[in-house]
């Protein structure tokens, strides 16, 4: 928010700002003020966006080769990874870009539970989140099935079969779904087409997400307001500007790496044969980022509850404002919610790592404990920990610690009274 | 809020709104209904199967409506197996009578109730289908005995058109 007016400098600049306000809104981002104190989990913000247009990019021009239909698709793919000038390079990218994807939305997602990035007045970015990143799963559930292989197949009649748990109209649903009694061609073409859309409706919430953000400014690992602009605040470019560059580098090494290395490590060996409805491959398993959600499907040994838990663990997210109920947005002022976010990371990742696992035995008992605690956290242990955490005090700005050290209350008091 | 009778104007504003909301709906509809399955896919509604070359204890998989189905001849264990199992220890209750008119012939879509997974063959606690998906089983009749799928494995509409053939759908 620069609170200056901005006038363009040249006579045809003026003339068209006055028409189209564009150069307003690039000056507003260049000088947009931020907390001078963001750490390196602030880069992910940048570094989602570069996936978006990577994922956007590759994804238009592997829809020049690839053959929306049952009969063609698979070998389509093929043909593009072994004919095409460079089919491999930009499948792969496009391939796992999607993990990457996912890999920067879960450290962008728990860097705003650490932070408390979700607390008021930031809950619409918040929400705007969660919606974003329900597209994004839409999106990379209708990529994975576009190949057309066996874990294409049968991951789309899984999860679409999540519909039938719905009681009466369910099946019908399903049926709508699929364009007839099973997965078919109907169902591949409709998936290449919502494949197709949902980046762009996702482009667009990023636009909501940020616009929405631009309007309170960011949070910062102290959690505390800042006054803008101000000498807590720098400009977001070259200060920001330049420490994303720099994160992104890190990133695309690690891209890179998967890309040029093991581009199929985070895939299933199982989607190089093409699709069998005769056959069910012995152990399906969705992508790595889906799987803590597949676990708390597989704990309840009931359908519809199996599905109304999954869905919940998702949606809990976006009541997550209102859940928590601590006034103070930084863990690092909160010593018992600094513990319990460990705990809760712990947790997805075990949820993760049974998702992967048979549903029985030992695994089963992991997994429902596990899904239990997920609840507990955001239902049970957020809500109280609010009334009962004792915080520590907070600084009065960004400068403060370092300049005043570490903040006491006479401190706090005496500077409060010169205001 | 007055006690004031409606006027001429909220009539017109609530009728025109009526009106507009009956047009959109008129709209929306076939975009919605395009995606139901189309004609050519409902004409594919029945198949025949030749089943002479069935060894008894053999299930066949062919496909009907994209779907399997699974056609088995079963032995004379499974059939006593199948019908010797108490309405009370079923999740749903069916009687193999009812499942299989002709008990040597059990013919049912094999999909398993809970995801959609094909079960497979001969697996599971139960001597009858085992869906390696989530881990239901089935007995001998096709029927949920344990794990999360809600149902037994449904019967299609079949007819037997003469001692070889059976014609499903």
């Amino acid at each position: 928010m620069s609170d200056q007016v901005y006038v363009p400098k040249s006579k045809f600049g003026k003339w068209f700002n006055d028409r189209l306000p564009l150069l307003t809104l690039a000056s507003h981002l260049t000088d947009y003020p931020t907390p001078k104190n963001l750490n390196y989990w602030w880069t992910f913000g940048g570094i989602l966006t570069f996936c978006l247009i990577t994922q956007i990019v590759t994804g238009l021009t592997l829809a020049m080769h690839y053959i929306a239909h049952a009969d063609l698709a698979f070998e389509s793919v093929e043909h593009i990874m072994r004919d095409v000038n460079y089919g491999w390079l930009i499948r792969y990218i496009h391939a796992n870009g999607a993990s990457m994807f996912f890999l920067a939305v879960y450290i962008h997602i728990f860097r705003s539970l650490f932070y408390g990035s979700y607390k008021s007045p930031r809950e619409i970015i918040w929400i705007i989140g969660i919606i974003i990143y329900l597209l994004m799963m839409a999106s990379a559930f209708m990529g994975y099935v576009l190949p057309w292989g066996q874990m294409s197949f049968w991951g789309a009649t899984v999860i679409t079969n999540l519909f039938s748990a719905i009681p009466l109209v369910g099946e019908g649903i399903v049926n709508w779904l699929w364009g007839g009694y099973s997965v078919d061609n109907p169902t591949l073409t409709r998936f290449f087409t919502l494949h197709y859309l949902l980046p762009f409706l996702i482009l667009g919430l990023v636009v909501l997400h940020i616009w929405a953000l631009h309007i309170p400014g960011n949070n910062n690992p102290i959690g505390i307001d800042v006054k803008k602009p101000s000498k807590d605040t720098v400009p977001f470019h070259p200060y920001i500007v330049i420490k994303d560059v720099f994160a992104l580098l890190m990133f695309i090494i690690v891209f890179a790496f998967f890309v040029f290395y093991s581009p199929n490590i985070l895939g299933h060996a199982d989607n190089y044969i093409e699709a069998n409805p005769m056959v069910t491959p012995t152990h399906i398993v969705p992508e790595w980022y889906l799987l803590p959600f597949y676990a708390i499907l597989r704990s309840v040994p009931d359908k519809l509850m199996g599905v109304v838990a999954m869905l919940s663990a998702i949606l809990i997210l976006a009541a997550l404002p209102w859940l928590d109920t601590s006034k103070i947005r930084s863990a690092v002022f909160r010593p018992l919610y600094k513990q319990f976010y460990w705990i809760l990371v712990v947790d997805v990742l075990i949820l993760g790592y049974v998702g992967a696992m048979p549903a029985e035995g030992l695994y089963l008992l992991i997994a429902r404990v596990a899904t239990a605690y997920y609840f507990i956290h955001f239902l049970i242990i957020l809500p109280i920990l609010g009334f009962k955490e004792k915080t520590i005090p907070l600084p009065l700005s960004i400068t403060d610690p370092v300049l005043g050290g570490f903040p006491n209350t006479k401190i706090v008091k005496k500077k409060e009274s010169l205001d | 809020m007055s006690e004031k009778k409606p006027e001429r104007r909220e009539f017109l504003f609530t009728a025109s709104y009526a009106v507009g909301a009956v047009g959109v709906g008129a709209v929306v509809w076939p975009l919605i209904d395009q995606m139901n399955p189309d004609a050519s896919v409902k004409a594919l509604a029945s198949t025949e199967v030749d089943i002479s070359s069935v060894q008894p204890g053999k299930t066949i998989t062919v496909l009907w409506r994209g779907k399997p189905v699974f056609i088995k001849r079963r032995t004379p264990e499974e059939i006593e197996e199948a019908r010797a199992v108490k309405m009370e220890d079923l999740k749903d209750p069916e009687k193999d009578e009812d499942r299989a008119k002709n008990p040597e012939w059990l013919v049912m879509i094999g999909v398993c109730t809970h995801l959609g997974c094909v079960p497979l063959n001969d697996k599971g606690d139960y001597n009858g289908w085992f869906c390696p998906c989530h881990g239901s089983h089935y007995d001998t009749s096709g029927r949920i005995r344990k794990g999360p799928a809600p149902l037994n494995m449904e019967v299609p509409k079949y007819e037997f058109v003469n001692s070889n053939t059976i014609k499903i759908g």
